[in-house]
């Protein structure tokens, strides 16, 4: 497949280089467009802008593959399902084009010509260049095994062998994987996520042993095999056999692991045929000076297919600092790239490990080691002469930056050498580890981004030029815009440079959308939309279906704002209020008929008995909220449990639900000596009005006869204490994790008036409350002040609050029990039923 | 040689929902229809605290365990995000409309 992408818009022949007479600028040709030629291009457009007087490169690039730059890091995550290529593409279409870039990709440059400085493509295309960088990366090594051909043996290195895998997976079997190290555990992660069955085969005894110690590779080890995949270590595979296609693999002992799909992953080569062809000077990488130039004076290379002074690097952060030098020489900045120390910070399989410098130990290298083995933690700090000299860190890997920038600035750590091992907060004086001051104390040139190259002191600038958000940040300077593990860091920087001035992205209503509960619930009633598919087509939800965080809460702001219309969407309840019972830790369900503000007579508890008897349950218990709850109740038996209590004349106590709980009372003036008025013929009153109410969350209510509040109405939603002249009125109260006493909202002098208050006050707090807030941090959120202007200043708002909370009600008490005793949704309570067996 | 075990139509499965299946000295076994009509089936306990995921919320291609959670990914059973641990899969096909399960190896071994 062949794809351009003319971004400027020139015409260009096909096969040939016409560049338009009145284009003076030098021809920069790439060849490569994956992460070391783009980004390239992107610290020369940096440098070279023709506002800042520049513009002195037009730039072509030419890719082997049919798409954009893409971030080949994050392949692993793509094949593991939880990213998909859109979310791991760097350089988009539009930036091509906003830059005038031609892309050619799809078509892969095969030979150079350095006599006419001219280049050709696959596809027969000639282009002339006067200046050529060459990006071409690394191939992967092939280990030279009988079958090594055979279909379903492949490579883990770009976006096709990702498809292969994919649709391998999809098929199920087994798959084994060829090669122990970083990516050789990423893609066998993947294909065990994927459903296959994975073995890795590993030719060394340690696992990654480049980056880790014998001890973390065997605790890498030990996690893998825990999560089913077999891992065998100092394997040597002989061949790949199969007829026609891959069908397993054998090892030098003579085992043979069956397989449909084999992935080698032994390692990289730096791809230098092109390099080599031309006639540059190549060693084990295209050998290059300090900026990036080869021995033609006209071509440059960076990135995975160079050597520099000796070295050939493997990792992004090395490629990153090739970029600056190779676009400071070309903009005759004369800087230099000086080679890289490394370090690995990494999550394998969900696993953190890091490393950094050389870890081999040996003559002056003292030892600093930490092991916690109920944490699955082990750190490693190697120390010659007094200065870091390597790090291996496993399980918990916060320290990981902080040493490798001790390392990097050899900085002496006698000092500190007692506490070293224990991390930076402790090490430096510090008792509890603040996020803030650890960001705070990083050298500027420490790397805060590893996917993205860009260092603290890159961060801090992008901060102090006006990007006060972390969108303004990722933006501006790619930090934590790619994997996104550093976003904690960069939100910690922000504060630290700016303060209290962080703009801090309202919170969306989960990771689906990028709307705010209240933008959500807003636009619901503005657009009048009517069902949870249309709003999460309509806002642009980025999951297909929601998640178990944003269902609930959208079924419920549809279900207040059309009260009778709205088809409860059941698939979206939680798991009590689809069953109506609360659902306990064996399985089983409890069940809490109401009882009218605590009442009860013979003829409930008679009912309640036999049904405890009847159904074997094991426990019946009085509650706090002055019902009696029976245990033990299995889902079949819900039903008839359900008809029995109905029959005794007794409806849902909706315990269960986010919802109109209970309303408990005292005796009041009817039998207590201190009563001043009839609080529990109050509290029944309310409880007939309010029962069967859908909610943001759970609502209690309380009513008390006197001051001695016996019924402890100021810690409920919302209390009344009644006094001799009225009726105190009370919300906001809880008695949760975080206890707070109600606030007052007024006092009423009637029955009537405490009944319609509380109307008012349910209806805006269903309308105006986030889905999940109870009342107390709802009215801390708003203030007082508000309810009280709303409920009490504002009479006509109040009366219309109540008459909507009235007419939503009279489509709500209908009782749920009585619905599924008659049958309704019987299946929710039924197992299907296997009908025939059939071998085959 | 897999015994399939009819259990049903796609119907009898509320979409984004579940159904159980109890065959004779086995473990439960909940049996899921995603949004996109996919079926899977798994034995029907979380591996965090055994919760019965078939009364989770089901979301793309995995389920909400309904006791604290725990996210699933209903076609290998893993726990995914930061959560750790895995709930047995049982393979499942549809032929002519009907859903098939695989007999679990428990069960087979016994046979």
């Amino acid at each position: 497949m062949e794809l351009q992408l003319r971004g400027d818009g020139r015409a260009e022949a096909q096969g040939d280089a016409l560049v338009p007479f009145e284009d003076v600028r030098e021809h920069l040709v790439v060849v490569g467009n994956g992460m070391a030629g783009c980004r390239a291009v992107e610290e020369l457009l940096a440098r070279d802008k023709p506002e800042k007087g520049g513009g002195r490169y037009r730039v072509t690039i030419f890719g082997a593959e049919p798409y954009v730059n893409y971030n080949r890091i994050m392949l692993s995550p793509v094949l593991a399902g939880e990213k998909s290529f859109d979310d791991i593409v760097i350089n988009t279409r539009e930036w091509y084009a906003d830059n005038g870039i031609e892309l050619i990709a799809g078509d892969p440059v095969t030979a150079i010509d350095r006599a006419t400085k001219t280049v050709k493509s696959q596809s027969g295309r000639t282009m002339g260049y006067d200046k050529l960088l060459i990006a071409t990366g690394s191939d992967p090594f092939i280990i030279p095994v009988p079958g090594k051909d055979l279909p379903g043996v492949i490579s883990f290195r770009d976006m096709k062998d990702v498809d292969t895998m994919l649709a391998a997976a999809e098929a199920g079997g087994d798959a084994v994987v060829i090669g122990g190290g970083l990516l050789g555990l990423e893609a066998a992660h993947g294909l065990t996520l994927r459903g296959m069955k994975v073995t890795v085969i590993h030719l060394m005894d340690t696992l990654m042993e480049r980056q880790l110690d014998e001890a973390a590779g065997w605790l890498l080890k030990t996690a893998l095999e825990g999560r089913g995949q077999t891992i065998l270590t100092g394997a040597n595979t002989e061949a790949i056999y199969g007829e026609g296609k891959v069908e397993g693999v054998r090892l030098k002992d003579g085992r043979e692991i069956p397989a449909s799909l084999v992935v080698m992953a032994v390692g990289i080569r730096p791809s230098t045929a092109l390099a080599r062809e031309a006639g540059l000077a190549v060693n084990r990488g295209i050998q290059v000076d300090d900026h990036m130039v080869t021995s033609d004076p006209d071509i440059l290379a960076v990135g995975e297919c160079v050597e520099h002074d000796g070295n050939v690097y493997g990792l992004v952060a090395p490629l990153w600092d090739m970029c600056r030098s190779l676009a400071d020489g070309l903009t005759d900045q004369h800087s230099g790239y000086k080679g890289s120390v490394t370090s690995t910070k990494l999550k394998v399989a969900g696993l953190d490990v890091f490393s950094a410098g050389d870890f081999s130990g040996g003559a002056g290298c003292e030892d600093i080691v930490l092991r916690d083995a109920s944490r699955g933690v082990y750190k490693r700090v190697v120390v010659k002469d007094g200065r870091i000299v390597g790090a291996v860190l496993y399980g918990d890997t916060v320290d990981g930056g902080w040493y490798f920038d001790l390392l990097k600035r050899e900085e002496d750590v006698s000092e500190i050498r007692e506490r070293l091992i224990l991390g930076q907060a402790f090490a430096s004086g510090g008792g509890a580890l603040d996020p803030l001051a650890a960001v705070a104390a990083l050298s500027d040139d420490a790397e805060i981004c590893g996917c993205n190259g860009v260092s603290k002191g890159q961060v801090v600038s992008c901060i102090e030029a006006g990007n006060c958000s972390l969108d303004a940040v990722r933006a501006g300077c790619k930090a934590s815009a790619s994997c996104g593990s550093c976003t904690g860091l960069v939100e910690n920087l922000l504060t630290v440079v700016l303060g209290d001035e962080v703009k801090s992205g309202p919170k969306t209503m989960c990771k689906c959308t990028s709307f705010t509960h209240d933008d959500v619930r807003r636009e619901i009633v503005a657009q009048n939309m009517r069902s949870i598919p249309e709003v999460m087509q309509l806002l642009h939800w980025s999951t297909p279906d929601g998640c178990s965080s944003c269902r609930p809460a959208l079924n419920y702001y549809l279900l207040c704002a059309l009260p009778g219309e709205y088809q409860d969407d059941q698939q979206s309840r939680f798991v009590n209020e689809r069953m109506h019972a609360n659902i306990q830790k064996d399985g089983t369900y409890s069940v809490v008929p109401r009882m009218w503000g605590g009442l009860t007579n013979p003829r409930e508890l008679r009912a309640i008995a036999d049904v405890v008897e009847k159904f074997n349950a094991p426990m019946v218990k009085v509650t706090g909220g002055q019902r009696l709850d029976i245990f033990g109740i299995k889902k079949e038996d819900l039903p008839a449990v359900w008809a029995d209590l109905n029959a005794a004349g007794m409806v849902s106590g909706h315990a269960y639900g986010k919802s109109l709980r209970t309303v408990k009372t005292c005796v009041g003036s009817e039998w207590c000596r201190f009563g001043t008025q009839d609080s529990t013929g109050l509290g029944v009153k309310i409880e007939r009005m309010t029962w069967g109410s859908w909610m943001p969350h759970k609502f209690k209510i309380a009513a008390s006869g006197c001051p001695r509040n016996c019924a402890e109405a100021t810690i409920k939603d919302f209390g009344v204490v009644c006094v001799d002249s009225g009726y105190e009125l009370h919300v906001g109260g809880n008695g949760g994790i975080h206890v707070r006493a109600t606030d007052l909202l007024c006092k009423v002098a009637t029955e009537q008036e405490a009944l319609d208050y509380c109307a008012a006050f349910i209806q805006l707090y269903r309308e105006e409350a986030r889905y999940l807030e109870r009342t107390a941090p709802w009215i801390e959120r708003i203030g007082v002040d508000y309810i009280k202007q709303r409920i009490v200043e504002d009479e006509a708002g109040r009366e219309a609050l109540r008459a909507r909370f009235l007419y939503s009600q009279s489509f709500s008490q209908d009782d749920p029990w009585a619905e599924r005793a008659a049958g309704q949704h019987a299946e929710l309570h039924q197992h299907l039923e296997p009908i025939a067996i059939a071998a085959e | 040689m897999t015994d399939w075990i009819d259990i049903g139509t796609l119907a009898d499965i509320p979409q984004r929902g579940a159904r159980t299946v109890q065959l004779a000295g086995e473990k439960e076994i909940a049996v899921f229809r995603t949004g996109d009509d996919h079926v899977f089936a798994l034995i029907n306990e979380c591996p965090h605290k055994k919760g019965p995921l078939s009364q989770g919320i089901v979301h793309g291609h995995s389920v909400a365990c309904p006791l604290h959670n725990w996210n699933i990914a209903l076609k290998t059973g893993e726990a995914q995000g930061a959560d750790e641990g895995c709930t047995p899969t049982i393979a499942v096909k549809q032929e002519g409309g009907r859903i098939l399960i695989a007999r679990p190896t428990a069960l087979q071994a016994a046979a």
